[in-house]
């Protein structure tokens, strides 16, 4: 199998060159073969995933085929499946087997995708680097010393070890763009509300979205556009019409616009990372996009209102974790207020719980105005900064993380330097916008992320300007050393 | 600002959880590095500035107070750590 597109794949189903159970197979086998090393997937369900292969097949011999019929994905373990155990990477829910599926998972599963498994996270997300899953760190596939990336590392590593075709991911602060940069795959955070939220387990709700991961813009235009949509269970969802990407996606990028904030190529950025981001943003310039340098004044402000909302969210949303209703209760509680803390703190991993204090205590009377009210007011301007910058420009591009994938452990010990990753890609989710990190280069064998930022909406724009890159460049059909070949 | 490791412990009970005893002066530590790489919005003057609560500025949508939900108890409670005859089940909160 070498490295096919959902296209070339689905294409092959169709002309019956393989069938979806020859292809789940070979997934499944992969998966076998790497995922000791790679940690990649939390959980595989082989029956499931041949019972879904067989009704791919029956969909495919019935004419009922689509784009996404009979190909092998993966969910982020933080995306509810109804009698899947659903782990979010933490000891909480180590035992946590869903009675529903969240939209996103009914959605592919609805068109004949199939789920080989559930992929590897930060704990409840929190995380730069998947070091904080309960389960142990998923390793990036270009160096196992590495880390992923994270939250969403899991799925960034087994795209990119070719384990599973695409996944799906959700992206808090930057978790789905900053490890698609460090494993060299594509990632896109969409708007906030185009997908539905139902059955992703809640981080920081005016903040989580759910996204696509893949190989190539293209295969995350077909999976996005089956992701996404109005859902009437998710009160924060947009009614506003969905569009088919893939039809988009070759739309030319002659004349587009597009914004380099003076903030993002400062000084402080790694001259590697400048020159790989400087070659990047050449192509797209012989594309016929023009480049317009622009300001986000206000950039600086991104991490310290983010790390005031997300842990105040956090705090209101992990308060349902009470060893009550569902998830870890402690052992012989001694009344109802030890079962309450013991469970929590025997459950919660560390940083979940320093994320969870911090929120308290932003949230806490006498300092919520200071704390929260005073972020939510950031927040506006932030937001208010992209939606100046939209007035000059269609796109901003940037870096998505600092730097390469670091080593495992590196920064565990120093959790500002681990927020400080995040630095590029906080803003556009407090800004509600959405945004892509595509393979741009690479420095000392690892791979570097471009970052697109649209303004609401424009996932079609993103994923077309990736594409456009994407057939004059080969950055993201780079094999990683760890990769899953092999014949069918 | 900063806190003292008591004012964590508050803090902490406020959250239901319980500080680990060996681990509250690194806890603390790290708490208040986080405190000052969030300080900084304190200097900001932004009494003109409304809060931003969701990040396209939208209101929740209100639906009809119609029940639109089966009763799905039984499932719901199969994977609650303790239920009994349709209940949950927790230590006795008055003697």
């Amino acid at each position: 199998m070498e490295m096919q597109s959902i296209k070339q794949l689905s294409q092959a189903l169709s002309d019956k060159q393989l069938s979806a159970v020859e292809l789940t197979r070979h997934y499944l086998s992969s998966i076998e073969a790497h995922n000791d090393q790679l940690k990649a997937f939390i959980s595989v369900d082989e029956d499931r995933a041949i019972r879904q292969a067989i009704q791919a097949d029956n969909m495919l011999a019935s004419g009922t085929a689509q784009a996404l019929t009979g190909i092998p994905i993966a969910h982020k373990d933080i995306f509810c499946t109804k009698d899947l155990a659903t782990t979010c990477g933490s000891k909480m829910l180590a035992n946590f087997v869903p009675p529903y599926d969240a939209t996103v998972v009914r959605k592919l599963d609805a068109v004949g995708a199939i789920t080989l498994g559930k992929t590897n996270l930060d704990e409840f997300a929190m995380g730069s680097s998947n070091e904080n899953s309960y389960f142990g760190a998923a390793k990036n596939p270009w160096d196992t010393n590495c880390v992923p990336g994270g939250s969403s590392g899991g799925s960034a590593a087994a795209v990119a070890a070719g384990l599973c075709v695409a996944a799906t991911g959700t992206d808090t602060g930057g978790s789905i763009r900053q490890p698609a940069a460090f494993c060299g795959i594509t990632g896109i955070k969409p708007t906030y509300g185009r997908v539905s939220r139902l059955g992703m387990i809640a981080y920081a709700s005016s903040l989580d979205q759910g996204g696509a991961m893949a190989r190539s813009a293209e295969d995350c235009a077909f999976l996005l556009e089956t992701m996404a949509g109005f859902d009437a269970a998710d009160s924060t969802s947009s009614n506003r019409a969905t569009e088919s990407y893939s039809e988009q996606i070759n739309r030319d990028i002659k004349g587009l616009r597009i914004g380099l904030p003076r903030q993002y190529f400062s000084a402080d950025l790694d001259p590697k990372v400048r020159n790989i981001l400087h070659d990047a943003l050449h192509e797209l310039e012989r594309l016929g996009a023009e480049l317009v340098d622009i300001d986000l004044k206000q950039a600086d402000l991104a991490i310290p209102v983010y790390y005031i909302i997300a842990p105040a969210e956090a705090s209101t949303n992990l308060s349902r974790y009470d060893g009550v209703r569902y998830g870890y209760r402690c052992e012989s509680p001694a009344d109802l207020q030890d079962l309450y803390t013991r469970s929590r703190s025997e459950a919660f991993g560390p940083e979940v719980q320093k994320r969870i204090l911090v929120g308290t205590y932003a949230l806490s009377s006498g300092y919520y105005d200071a704390y929260y009210g005073q972020a939510q007011k950031a927040r506006r301007l932030i937001a208010e900064d992209f939606q100046h910058a939209f007035k000059e420009v269609d796109l901003i591009a940037g870096p998505t993380a600092p730097g390469p994938a670091f080593a495992l452990g590196s920064k565990t010990s120093d959790p500002l330097a681990m927020y400080l990753e995040d630095i590029y890609t906080l803003a556009v989710n407090l800004a509600g916008l959405p945004g892509l990190s595509m393979p741009a280069g690479f420095y000392d064998h690892r791979p570097i992320g471009l970052q697109l930022i649209g303004n609401h909406f424009q996932e079609g724009q993103l994923l077309a300007t990736a594409h456009q890159y994407q057939t004059l460049t080969d950055w993201h059909s780079h094999k990683a050393p760890v990769f899953a070949g092999g014949q069918l | 600002m900063s806190v003292t490791t008591e004012q964590l412990a508050d803090v902490a009970t406020l959250a239901r959880l319980k500080l680990d005893p060996q681990q509250s002066q690194p806890l603390t530590h790290a708490f208040n590095e986080i405190l000052s790489l969030v300080d900084q919005l304190q200097a900001l003057d932004l009494a003109n500035v409304a809060p931003m609560a969701h990040p396209r500025d939208e209101s929740q949508r209100l639906r009809q107070d119609k029940v639109t939900e089966t009763n799905e108890r039984e499932a719901f409670q199969a994977i609650a750590p303790d239920a009994q005859e349709g209940l949950y089940v927790v230590p006795p909160v008055i003697e």
